[in-house]
């Protein structure tokens, strides 16, 4: 927030209730920022999202990066739905790193739960104490004024005050206490909320003049590249940047020492042009010796899996008596599934903009899902105090996961250190490739009893992992409490673990967006040898209780409902064609999908049609929640053709030509539906992506009776 | 480096640069127009994409020396109010999610409904199978371009 220099009366209500532990209602006002205004009339900021201003224009600010998620059009959609105001009369205000406004991040779809309180109050507030103006003003009461269209109405004598008269006069009025406060809550109270509503920054988009991290341009900028160890952790003997010094446009070459830490400032060289193609340029040219120290690879970790599998592991949780139960079955299935790891492929690669002002200050503009992160990160490096470091929040070419680690902040923060001008580093994609926090990869010992009615009375998944010193690593961690956990008599989850080298991270809903595939495939496997419909199967076992679920199953029940009345369920295929069903739980809100495809004997097949259901409460903006559910599914369907394999500590894969994301022609169609269940609004970032694997996969076990156990699909023969 | 004169968005702009600087460095570095987007480098993904003469360019391997007097046409020239048919539509539609690619999927569907006043999904899909969309916009894309080609037609 830029208004604290003109700010000349303010005062803050903290209520630490809220989810996000921001500031929330308070009262400050300008007087002289935006001049020309006449006597009296005042710009008038009721709290930290809201801003009037007398000409009645209406600046709602956003706190939480936007790499696509749609929260910088949901987010100030709550606030103006409470505000009353008409929602073409909003202009939507990027936030910068700001401690007032509690969580800032991009992450774990936390930005609707955490906004919903938070905002309701910040424009029910305001609203609030524009009535109560209006009614002052009149000499009537509150109560009988009402607030609409960014004006508050009398009824009764038919008088009219619109916000920005009452700017002036409202920042004298008491803070409502937030408790006191009738919040909206429900989809039939709605105005604004639950529409169609486009981006806010669609125009910007089409137009080429949004600023994205990569795009900012400042005075006397430089460029740079930063050439790592492709081993992870290598270190630098030596390097030519003597030599390179002298190449066209090269400003400097120096070697970066760095740290230890994966996550952090890891060594290499930079070299640093007046554009950033004579840096890429001049590093063709660069010869490092590297000090490798690991050989870490795919065929290790294979190798390594194979004989971890048929050892016990540690049990992490278990219910009942496993043994007993397959002992006593009617029938016992074993399966193995396997997912490799992956990248997150932003469109943006990394990059991040860095000044050192004589002044001390450190200034970056970075496209991070997690400011404050990285400022931390930059803080410890570099010894910057974080008082001294400002980051201005752009948009960013896609999250995923990948910008919550903050390597590129302080890559970029190092190097400006070293120079008197700001500068830009922009990675490469082969950089962005190489030096990823991949999903881990895993591999799901799956064991299931059934009875002779086809119920399922045992699950046990020995779940072979990545981890060291006794921890998962980032990502790759799956827990007891997860589904079917609680719905079958007897449950066991072991655990073992491959030490690893390479770094790994959070990757889109992690975890589930990976184990999901084993664990829906497999239950259509456990249905179908029962002779279940996968529907019913699924149903039953949600009526199940042997113990606490993490998850409300009436909520689960009803998305697969949805989904598969949307797809008439059950009903006639063609020649080769088959319905495969799957649902999840995560984050907060309930997916499911039916896959409907054709496939060929010869391996190649189409995603004809997909039917999604969703449960994340009352939906905020249709077009954003359609937008992420039908992108998850296409994020998901991508994904099951890709692979990261790794030889002598090194990612194999460089660029698009060797991990080809999914294209407009293999793209399906995706009809979404929604369950709008009366529970607080969450997030729809990360759900959509987890049931939609194995919502194909099980559809192309229906098509063509081939299970895929194993991913990347290609490596199964089958291709899209 | 040697100064030569690029025609961009009708403009003639004189630009130094060397023989083998892709036209996306000389827009983005040389002459800070940034809507012209870097992701591959290697021409496989269509976020550079800008039209040369009418026809999709990868910006990125494209030596910007090469094309010296051709009409380029970037994101910034198309309609800086939004107003052709393909902005229209991909707003109705509300297409992006990041929106990186956009940019390049917009002028390619530009340049589609410039040649095919009625384009079929088949013909969609292969006009914008270069073009990678990493958030899987893939579904509004297609409609966008049929809206904006009914749009182009005067028959939305």
């Amino acid at each position: 927030m830029k208004t604290q220099d003109n700010i000349n009366r303010r005062a803050f209500l903290k209520v630490s209730a809220l989810a996000s532990g921001a500031f929330m209602i308070g009262v400050s006002y300008r007087s002289t920022a935006y001049g020309n205004h006449h006597e009296g009339e005042k710009t008038w900021e009721p709290n930290l999202y809201v801003r009037i201003d007398p000409d009645e224009s209406i600046t709602i600010v956003s706190k939480n990066p936007e790499g696509g998620q749609g929260i910088k059009t949901a987010m100030p959609m709550i606030v103006a739905e409470c505000l009353e105001v008409d929602w073409n009369n909003v202009t939507v205000e990027q936030a910068n790193l700001d401690d007032r406004y509690g969580r800032q991040v991009a992450g774990g779809s936390r930005g609707t739960p955490d906004g919903w309180d938070d905002l309701r109050i910040a424009g029910t507030g305001a609203m609030v104490m524009l009535r109560n103006a209006a009614a002052e003003k009149w000499g009537v009461s509150p109560n009988e004024c009402s607030a609409a269209n960014g004006a508050i109405h009398h009824k009764k004598s038919k008088r009219t005050l619109t916000y920005g008269k009452l700017t002036a006069l409202a920042t004298k009025q008491p803070v409502p206490d937030a408790k006191s406060l009738k919040l909206k809550s429900r989809p039939e109270e709605f105005k604004i909320l639950g529409k169609r509503i486009p981006g806010v920054d669609n125009k910007k988009i089409f137009t080429g003049t949004l600023g994205y991290g990569c795009d900012t341009r400042l005075d006397g900028m430089v460029y740079a590249v930063f050439e790592k160890c492709p081993s992870f952790g290598g270190r630098v003997k030596s390097a030519n940047t003597e030599q390179l010094k002298g190449f066209p446009g090269v400003v400097d070459a120096f070697v970066i020492d760095g740290t230890d830490d994966l996550k952090g400032l890891m060594p290499g060289v930079t070299i640093v042009a007046e554009t950033w193609w004579e840096a890429q340029s001049a590093r063709k040219q660069l010869q490092v010796d590297w000090e490798t120290i690991q050989s870490d690879s795919t065929a290790s970790y294979q190798r390594q899996a194979e004989a971890l599998s048929k050892e016990p592991g540690k049990t992490l949780g278990s219910v009942g008596n496993v043994d007993k139960a397959f002992d006593k079955a009617h029938k016992v299935l074993e399966a193995q599934y396997y997912y490799p790891f992956v990248s997150h492929a932003n469109m943006e690669p990394q990059n991040c903009t860095a000044f050192l002002h004589p002044s001390g200050k450190m200034e970056l503009w970075a496209p991070t899902q997690n400011p404050k992160s990285g400022r931390g990160l930059i803080s410890k490096t570099l010894g910057i105090s974080e008082d001294r470091i400002h980051v201005n929040m752009t948009r960013l070419g896609g999250g995923f996961g990948r910008r919550l680690t903050s390597d590129f902040m302080v890559e970029a923060a190092w190097i400006a250190s070293k120079l008197d001008r700001p500068v830009q580093l922009q990675w490469t994609r082969e950089d962005d490739m190489k030096h990823d926090f991949y999903r881990p990869a895993a591999w799901h010992n799956l064991k299931a009893a059934i009875d002779k009615d086809g119920k399922m009375t045992a699950w046990e998944n020995h779940f072979v992992t990545f981890g060291n010193n006794g921890r998962t690593t980032s990502g790759a961690n799956l827990s007891p409490k997860h589904y079917p956990s609680g719905l079958t008599p007897n449950f066991r989850l072991r655990q073992s673990m491959i030490p690893l080298k390479v770094p790994t991270g959070p990757w889109r809903s992690p975890g589930h967006s990976a184990y999901c595939f084993a664990f829906q495939s497999f239950m259509d496997e456990i249905a179908l040898a029962g002779g279940r419909d996968p529907l019913e199967f699924r149903l039953d076992l949600l009526k199940q209780r042997y113990g606490e679920t993490d998850f409300n199953t009436e909520r689960a029940a009803g998305t697969l409902k949805l989904a598969t009345k949307n797809a008439n369920w059950g009903r006639k295929m063609g020649p080769n064609q088959g319905q495969g069903l799957a649902f999840h739980f995560d984050h907060g809100a309930y997916v499911a999908f039916v896959a409907e495809v054709t496939a060929q004997p010869s391996g190649q097949f189409k995603v004809d049609q997909v039917y999604a259901a969703a449960d994340a409460g009352p939906v905020l903006n249709r077009s954003g929640a359609d937008n992420q559910v039908e992108g998850g599914f296409i994020d998901a369907l991508s994904t099951s053709f890709l692979e990261i394999s790794f030889t002598n500590g090194a990612t194999d894969q460089s660029n698009f030509s060797n991990y080809n994301l999914l294209r407009m022609n293999q793209a399906p169609s995706i009809s979404v539906d929604y369950v709008q269940s009366d529970y607080s609004p969450t997030g729809l970032g990360e759900p959509p992506i987890a049931p939609a694997t194995p919502a194909v996969t099980n559809a192309l076990f229906a098509a063509s009776g081939k299970r895929v156990r194993s991913m990347p699909l290609g490596k199964e023969g089958l291709y899209i | 480096m040697s100064e030569i004169k690029l025609k961009i968005n009708g403009e003639e702009r004189a630009v130094d640069v060397s023989s083998d600087m892709p036209l996306l460095w000389a827009l983005r570095d040389k002459l800070n127009m940034t809507g012209t987007k870097y992701s591959c480098g290697i021409g496989q993904c269509g976020a550079c994409t800008v039209l040369v003469n009418g026809t999709p360019m990868r910006a990125c391997i494209t030596p910007a020396a090469s094309i010296a007097g051709m009409d380029i046409t970037t994101i910034e020239g198309l309609n800086s109010e939004g107003e052709h048919p393909v902005q229209q539509a991909w707003h109705k539609v509300d297409v992006p999610q990041c929106g990186y690619c956009q940019g390049g999927q917009i002028l390619t569907a530009v340049s589609l409904i410039e040649r095919n006043s009625n384009p079929t999904d088949a013909d969609i899909d292969a006009a914008h199978s270069g073009n990678i969309c990493r958030c899987g916009t893939y579904h509004r894309i297609r409609k966008a371009v049929k809206l904006a080609a009914a749009l182009k037609r005067g028959d939305a």
